[in-house]
């Protein structure tokens, strides 16, 4: 059953969260990085971006958190600056980030303490996010005793403590292994299950892109730029079952070749 | 367990040995007891002279405390100022550098010269010979945050305030133990560096420094002798206390200062 997923989100919500609008970004040296990138994200789309290296894909998470500036163009997010909509997002990097002289329980409370929300508060926020995760009994743990995969957790109930209203994923389980991966994509969807977050996902796998998002952007490289955007049509809430459908591997036959294309073009290009 | 004690008796067969080696020089060799007292006098010595010996322990221990404590709080705020930017980094850094390549010994005398001899000028000398490390090493600390820390800290909307007690200070912390370990180290060297120089008031009474002086002058060699083991066991204490501190404050996050599980 191929449920028309990607069509009913836009339809439920149909404003436009994160607008970028000819955004171009070049670094010191003049190296293009992007050029004249115009992406509208709605409200509720699980979007990925995938690309051959140096495409600009964690550069546009930059642009878009405000952590870095753009060249030319324009960003908005809920129609306010990258700056002022920072409260509405949360960034989760690659590696957990985690801080290593804080307990779990100290790092999940991170966002909240800089926020300055009052202690008890704070507590009770945290105790639901351990649970949430999975991690309530590793709560005093510092994070050097945990495995990958449990600190990608805290991470995420870190990212998630603040109430995003947009998530800004920059390759967060590259470095794991591949079943912590796909344990955390399904734990990931679940969690987006009772609030449906914005993401904008950074990802060097197809698979992932498939299995998690509502949409994939295909990006070339030198400068980077859009080559496809394409819409995964697939029903949730998915589960692990979905990797073993035709349909799902379709759509990651078909993302791959784009993402091929992509990668010749650039080639021949340069 | 067995391995331990064999290890133990071999540190003190070993050490046995050297007395045994010492006490052998002096007899086959005749050495007079002013050139090297033998291991037994300086014992004796230790023994009969404890009190005055205990004083000293204490004055130098004093004046290499305060310059250390010292060099920590003046340390750490000028890291704090290196810390803002790297233009403030490339004016006065240079400076630390040369508190660190002058010679103590050399600006010694200027010392006592400018605060008069005494505790005071001793603490100064110490302080002054501890201060680069904690420098050094404290500023490392403080940058080399990771990038993607301040990120989060940043995405947060985290005030300056916040990014440096939360996030810089936490950081430096390990970094500012290498260098409060190489300046207890140096500390005492410092004290009675000082002490030689300007180590007391009145006569006969002061730092270990002082009475290694005194007892030279006098020819008290086995007194010196008790000196340089009282010097030993303070620059020992020092190093000890010192990573005491580190492991309470690292060991449950930091992996430099975790102990080894399996030996």
């Amino acid at each position: 059953m191929r449920g028309d997923a990607a069509s009913q989100f836009s339809r439920e919500y149909a404003v436009p969260q994160v607008e970028l609008s000819s955004v171009s970004k070049q670094y010191g040296n003049g190296r293009a990085i992007l050029d004249s990138l115009t992406l509208s994200i709605a409200k509720g789309e699980f979007v990925s971006l995938v690309g051959p290296s140096g495409c600009g894909k964690s550069t546009i998470l930059k642009l878009v958190s405000g952590l870095s500036p753009t060249t030319a163009g324009e960003i908005h997010v809920d129609g306010m600056s990258p700056e002022n909509a920072r409260e509405t997002m949360s960034f989760i990097f690659q590696e957990a980030t985690l801080l290593p002289w804080r307990t779990v329980r100290q790092n999940v409370g991170l966002g909240l303490e800089l926020e300055r929300v009052p202690r008890e508060r704070r507590h009770a926020k945290v105790n639901s996010l351990l649970d949430l995760v999975g991690l309530s009994h590793v709560g005093e743990a510092y994070p050097r005793e945990l495995s990958g995969g449990m600190k990608m957790r805290v991470s995420i109930a870190r990212a998630l403590a603040t109430g995003p209203r947009l998530l800004l994923m920059d390759e967060p389980f590259a470095a794991l292994d591949e079943i912590s991966r796909d344990r955390l994509n399904e734990e990931l969807l679940r969690l987006r299950e009772e609030q449906k977050w914005t993401v904008i996902f950074v990802t060097h796998s197809v698979a992932e892109a498939v299995f998690l998002s509502t949409r994939i952007v295909v990006l070339a490289s030198d400068p980077g730029r859009i080559h496809a955007d394409v819409a995964v049509d697939l029903a949730y809430p998915r589960t692990a079952e979905l990797r073993a459908s035709p349909a799902y591997e379709q759509k990651v036959i078909e993302i791959s070749r784009l993402l091929r294309d992509a990668r010749s073009l650039a080639e021949s290009g340069a | 367990m067995k391995q331990k004690i064999f290890v133990f008796l071999n540190a003190i067969g070993i050490f046995a040995a050297l007395l045994l080696l010492w006490q052998l020089v002096i007899w086959l060799g005749h050495v007079p007891p002013f050139m090297l007292p033998s291991p037994w006098r300086v014992f004796r010595v230790i023994a009969e002279r404890f009190s005055s010996l205990a004083e000293s322990f204490e004055i130098t221990a004093t004046a290499a405390t305060f310059g250390l404590l010292g060099s920590i709080v003046v340390g750490v705020a000028i890291a704090l100022i290196f810390a803002q930017s790297r233009w403030v980094r490339r004016m006065f850094y240079p400076y630390t550098l040369l508190l660190q390549t002058v010679p103590i010994v050399a600006i010694a005398p200027l010392i006592l010269m400018w605060v008069g001899a005494g505790w005071g000028a001793v603490t100064l000398i110490a302080f002054i010979i501890c201060l680069a490390p904690i420098i050094a090493n404290t500023t490392q600390g403080l940058i080399s945050v990771d990038e993607n820390l301040i990120h989060l800290f940043l995405m947060h909307n985290a005030s300056r305030g916040q990014l440096l007690l939360k996030l810089r200070l936490r950081h430096a912390v390990p970094s500012l133990f290498v260098g409060i370990r190489i300046s207890a180290g140096i500390a005492v060297i410092g004290a009675i560096t000082g002490e030689l120089f300007a180590g007391s008031t009145s006569v006969g009474r002061g730092g270990l420094g002082y009475s290694i002086i005194y007892a030279l002058q006098q020819l008290q060699t086995d007194y010196l002798f008790a000196l340089i083991v009282a010097a030993t066991v303070l620059g020992f204490l020092f190093y000890f206390v010192v990573s005491f501190f580190e492991w309470y404050f690292l060991h449950k996050w930091h992996e430099s200062a975790r102990t080894p599980e399996v030996e």
